[in-house]
């Protein structure tokens, strides 16, 4: 059953494909501002994260280094941001803009060796006869292992910011670090973690892009994904199982403008390719004009520096 | 009497660039015993306190605890040894319920649910109920000081600090909060009670120590002293009660009528059907306990936040839906709450401060051009005329003590020579003197012949100026009264007696 | 350990000395850089700041500074006076790319006709095409509080979509054998911005932006409005109480940020670039925040910063083609710069101190 010779069951599971980039990348900031901080450099740690994984992938030929050396790699570049706004308390904007700046140019510089190489093939998780199932069979027993990863850490921070200790410490430090320091939290040393673990997410998602979305490497390979993720951080108001949605349905968008375009649908393809664009800008207006209580949900201290000065 | 002592203090001192915030303080707690810290804003409470929770380390002197060395170097080795404090600012998350916030404060929380029991008991068993599943940010400010102090109780302290406790209440939840903390001195738990209201010092305290300028000067038994020579201890100087020259009233000239705002942050307060009237040369008091609606009724009067036409009047002109600039131009100015960040911009000069409000009244812009010149002259005699201790106008308003800066924003503001002016919290976390000079001030204006809001929280406060007083509750303001001869009974009560006591005893009955 | 302690008055020392910090750690840090990657670094570095200048080829390369700094400058200004009020213009690319595509529009839709008026009206098109797409972040902020740093950025990837559209489709020489590309603004001489005096590369976009220059510069300095734009930035309570409406300052800023761009992009179309063509957009829209950081916000500031910045770039062309040195190299190098700029930042608002000797001292 197609319609406009677009199958539904390959749609879908090619949205599950396409999401996952955002869905790591949004997952990771998410925490990143829960914990009071602003990383505008998502889009630079996620290119890093692309190149990183790519060259670990391909010297030592297999994927699942790939993704480590992809997480490090935006980890590390993540560093500059930690040492720029916990330490020496620059303004957080400029500094995440300059991450992906730096990022863009650095990877760009790294991968000059790997263009036109072919990563090594992540395959699918052997789900053997469940994969013959009609259409399920191809929408949710047909993927790689990274697909269902990145639901299962979609749930694993939902379940830490709810029901752990260190959830609440986490929530508690974006929403007052003053209150937070003043019963003895160390506030640089919890938001440095969450920094962290934000450019580890968002390195794994640029990994997944240049290893198995695209695969191969170029420059600007993410093509903005990083800043859609901060989007679908606001879309989702800062819950966790609302970040999936989006990234679903972003996804979704992406796949199917793309088979539009194949399937030489009578839309011009420049308005298909800005579609993206133009319906995260649509949806950030939906999202941020609601007002009242929702608004709850942002952290009250996201993008201020924190100074113990006496 | 004699007590076992609990916690000793020896010698202690504590350096900031330029202040010697504590020098070489010593005094002892006994067991179960309430004792006073009593000093003015500046003279280094804070700090003190801060070192004994940990959240500060002393650069010299020792304490022990029941005997033992006690060095805390954060504040979960001060609550590991039965150090507990209920902070002047809270300590508190609006975002997070109360069982959330009091989860936060313990090193080793039950789960949820058995919390939620234990929170249900202790508060109640102290007299304080508290319904666990609310969000604190919906709470009063009684009710959340509630919150820290069941935050402490249920970890059991042996010493258990308490900075500037009563600011935030009403006389009755001054009396209900006395009776708990007579009830855990009772229990053998020491408090260690900080303030400058000596009253209360009078009313709960069994030994006191008085602090000036970060040193020790003094120690005594409140009971066998008199107010007036506890205050001279503290201040260190005889303070004149300020004088008002005359009390003849004018015309009207700020009405303000059905004045409802609907807050646009999600904690705010509603203001509800404001109504009220001052004459030139009266000074009209608005009391209320912090967060009801003080901050929302200055933003409405400033012009920050517009309403209808005519719920506000300045002399027979409506001007409710005017803006800051244009209601100065009718001679109607302000003094926010928060100096810093709100009546000034810390980064910025005094110079570039005075243009900040002064621009309209004084004429600073011409075409938009700044006077950098009348600015400056501007800035000079604002802190000349107002006494204002600065190394210069150039600089930043950051850099001047929290007295300055308000000297120095009242000054601005009083110099434009207003028809009515409008002050939140003028004195508040000023030291005596400083608070002494604006109550003149104001006073001298009104005795020329404007009209004078005062909004505050400090009920001596307005007695002291106000000729007529109101209380702000929940939004909503009471009957103006004349101050002569109110009782503080009468005042409490005007406040909204215990708040929300009524609620949290219902809650419970159901629950 | 080191222990920071903030500064009672920013330090008006550091205010200028931390761009020539930030400059010198760059260079130092480059120069690493350049030698992990097999370069010489000393000839690196003399490479991208000296020879463009002082070199045997300066002659050419110092017009082509101006070239390069022009724009620059121009969109920094912009932008500037929108960082210093809080708000966050990142799309300048795609003001800038509009402002060209726009501004072309106009001129190539009356060719071949000859008129002094045509190139005036391109710049106003030029200018209302960047103001347009400024606008559009402005009033969706204003209206729904939707974050302009995202919306801004998203609309830099909507424009490039619309230039590959207007390079290959609207805009497309007729006369060009089905290429993608317009017609060449140099062979239509009332609608071109030429060099005005041969070899120096100052063209009218140059001399906007010096124009830009001083008037900012006289609007920060002297205007109640900079006064304002200052005040919002710092202490947006402290702006609404001293009369400042927020939303027409959103829309004023984005608005002059934008037009500005746009006319970045018309005079960069009509003059070196030339024509509209796919890859026409450069990334001045980017790096122009780096220059506007590098300036301090400030005005003059931004004039050496934005020379500068032009330096990295003559200089990093000179030595991809001496030295083999890859262009991205001075992207990251320009990343960098920023870095440490943001890094020594710190000096103007924080006293840094060893605490061992603060204890003594006190």
């Amino acid at each position: 059953m197609d319609f406009m010779g677009i199958n539904p069951a390959v749609l879908i599971a090619s949205l599950m494909v396409a999401s996952v980039p955002i869905m790591l990348a949004a997952i990771g900031e998410l925490v990143v501002e829960k914990s009071g901080v602003l990383n505008l450099g998502v889009e630079g740690m996620m290119i890093m994260g692309a190149i990183c994984g790519f060259a670990v992938a391909v010297e030592t030929g297999s994927p699942l280094l790939g993704f480590l050396g992809g997480a490090a790699g935006a980890a590390a570049l993540s560093l500059i941001f930690v040492v720029l706004t916990q330490v020496f308390l620059a303004n957080q904007v400029a500094t995440g803009l300059a991450l992906t700046l730096f990022g863009l140019g650095l990877s760009s510089l790294i991968g000059q060796g790997y263009v036109g190489i072919k990563p090594p093939a992540t395959g699918a998780v052997p789900f053997g006869p469940l994969r013959d199932i009609p259409f399920f069979g191809k929408v949710i027993f047909s993927h790689d292992w990274m697909v269902y990863a990145s639901v299962a850490i979609i749930a694993a921070v939902w379940a830490m910011l709810k029901y752990t200790r260190a959830g609440l410490i986490l929530r508690a430090v974006g929403e007052s670090h003053d209150a937070a320091h003043a019963l003895g939290y160390k506030v640089v040393r919890i938001r440095v973690l969450a920094i962290m673990f934000g450019g580890a997410m968002a390195g794994l998602g640029g990994a997944y892009i240049s290893l198995v979305r695209v695969p191969q490497w170029t420059d600007g390979i993410t093509a903005g994904a990083g800043w859609i993720a901060l989007a679908i951080v606001v879309f989702a108001s800062w819950q966790p199982w609302r970040v999936l949605i989006g990234a679903y349905l972003f996804g979704g968008i992406t796949v199917l403008q793309l088979n539009l375009q194949a399937a030489g649908a009578r839309i011009p393809v420049e308005y298909l390719s800005m579609s993206p664009y133009l319906i995260t800008i649509l949806v950030l207006v939906i999202m941020s004009s609601g007002r009242g209580r929702t608004s709850l949900n942002a952290p009250a201290s996201l993008g201020q520096n924190f100074h113990a000065s006496r | 009497m004699t007590r076992e002592t609990l916690l000793t203090i020896e010698g202690l001192s504590k350096s900031y660039p330029g202040v010697k915030a504590n020098e070489d303080v010593s005094f002892k707690i006994g067991a179960g015993e309430v004792h006073a810290l009593l000093g003015e804003n500046g003279a280094g409470k804070s700090t003190l306190v801060k070192m004994i929770y940990g959240l500060v380390r002393p650069d010299e002197g020792r304490m022990t605890l029941r005997g033992a060395a006690y060095e805390p170097s954060e504040p979960r080795e001060a609550r590991a040894a039965g150090v507990a404090m209920v902070f002047q600012h809270f300590s508190l998350f609006d975002a997070l319920n109360v069982a959330e916030n009091v989860a936060l404060g313990m090193d080793n929380p039950p789960a949820q649910r058995e919390l939620a029991q234990r929170i249900r008991e202790v508060s109640e068993g102290y007299g304080l109920p508290l319904d666990p599943a609310r969000l604190v940010g919906d709470l009063s400010a009684g009710e959340r000081q509630r919150v820290e102090i069941v935050r402490c109780l249920l970890q059991d302290p042996k010493l258990l600090i308490m900075d500037e406790p009563t600011s935030v209440l009403t006389p009755q939840e001054v009396n209900i909060l006395f009776d708990t903390l007579r009830q855990l001195s009772a229990e053998g738990t020491s408090i260690l009670y900080i303030s400058h209201k000596l009253e209360e010092i009078k009313a709960l305290c069994d030994e006191a120590t008085i602090l000036r300028r970060g040193k020790v000067v003094g120690t005594c038994t409140p009971r066998e002293k008199s107010a007036r020579e506890m205050a001279e201890m503290m201040v260190g100087a005889t303070l004149n009660a300020p004088e008002r020259a005359s009390a003849e009233f004018g015309d009207v000239s700020l009405q303000v009528r059905q004045l409802s705002v609907t807050p646009t942050n999600p904690f705010g307060t509603a203001l509800r059907d404001i109504a009220f009237e001052v004459r030139r040369g009266e000074v009209f008091g608005i009391g209320g306990v912090a967060g009801n609606g003080q901050d929302e009724l200055l933003l409405a009067l400033s012009g920050e936040v517009k309403t209808a036409r005519d719920c506000v009047q300045v002399n027979g002109t409506d001007i409710g839906d005017l803006g800051p600039n244009e209601r100065r131009k009718l001679g109607l100015v302000t003094a926010p709450e928060e100096r810093l960040g709100h009546a000034a911009a810390p980064d910025m000069s005094l110079m570039e401060n005075a243009l900040l409000s002064g621009d309209v009244r004084k004429g600073l812009t011409r075409k938009g051009f700044i006077d950098w010149p009348g600015t400056r002259d501007f800035a000079r005699n604002v802190v000349e005329k107002f006494d204002v201790r600065t190394p210069g106008i150039a600089t930043a308003a950051r850099a001047l003590s929290g007295g300055n800066l308000q000297k120095f924003v009242l000054g601005r503001e009083i110099m434009q020579d207003p028809e009515v002016i409008i002050v939140n919290q003028p004195t508040w976390g000023v030291d005596a003197a400083a608070a002494a000079f604006i109550r003149q001030a104001l006073l001298d204006l009104a005795g020329k012949g404007a009209a004078v809001v005062v909004i505050s929280q400090d009920i001596d406060e307005i007695m002291e100026i106000a000729d007529r007083f109101a209380a702000l509750n929940e939004g909503r303001l009471s009957d103006p009264v004349p101050t002569k001869g109110l009782t503080i009974d009468q005042i409490g009560l005007m406040l909204g007696g215990a708040h929300g006591m009524h609620k949290a005893e219902i809650h419970h009955a159901e629950a | 350990m080191l222990r920071l302690e903030k500064r009672p008055t920013p330090s008006q020392f550091w205010a200028w000395g931390t761009p020539v910090l930030a400059v010198v750690l760059t260079m130092i840090a480059g120069g690493i850089m350049f030698a992990l990657l097999g370069k010489d670094p000393f000839v690196a570095i003399k490479t991208i700041f000296w020879d463009p200048v002082f070199g045997e080829f300066a002659w050419y390369l110092r017009g082509q500074l101006l070239v390069k700094a022009g724009p620059l400058i121009l969109i920094a200004v912009g932008l500037s006076l929108g960082f210093r009020a809080g708000i966050w213009n990142i799309g300048a690319e795609g003001q800038y790319i509009m402002g060209a595509i726009f501004g072309a529009s106009v001129g190539l839709a009356v060719f071949p006709t000859e008129s002094r008026l045509i190139f005036p009206v391109m710049i106003i098109a030029g200018a209302f095409g960047g103001w347009l797409w400024g606008m559009i972040p402005a009033i969706l902020k204003t209206r729904f509080n939707t974050n302009e740093i995202l919306v801004s950025l998203m609309l830099v990837y909507v424009a490039q979509t619309i230039l590959s559209k207007a390079a290959t489709g609207f805009l497309r020489n007729p006369q060009g054998q089905g290429f993608p590309g317009s017609r060449n603004f140099s062979t239509y001489p009332a609608a071109s911005n030429p060099e005005l005096i041969a070899g120096t590369g100052m063209h009218w976009g140059v001399v906007a932006a010096f124009i830009a220059v001083i008037t900012a510069y006289v609007l920060l300095q002297r205007h109640i409005l900079g006064f304002q734009i200052k005040l919002a930035g710092q202490a947006p309570r402290a702006a609404r109480f001293a009369g400042v409406n927020p939303k027409k300052l959103i829309v004023l800023c984005m608005g002059i940020s934008g037009a500005l761009a746009g006319m970045a992009g018309l005079f960069e179309v009509a003059g070196p670039a030339g024509q509209i063509s796919i890859d026409f957009a450069s990334g001045y829209g980017f790096t122009a925040i780096i220059v506007a950081f590098l300036g301090r916000l400030n005005p003059l500031g931004i004039l050496l910063a934005g020379l500068v910045m032009a330096l990295t770039y003559v200089g990093g062309e000179m030595a991809s083609t001496n030295l083999g040195l890859p262009s991205a190299a001075i992207q990251a190098f320009q990343g960098m710069l920023l870095f440490f700029l943001l890094a020594a930042d710190l000096l103007s608002n924080y006293r840094v101190r060893l605490s061992l000797l603060a204890k003594e001292t006190r």
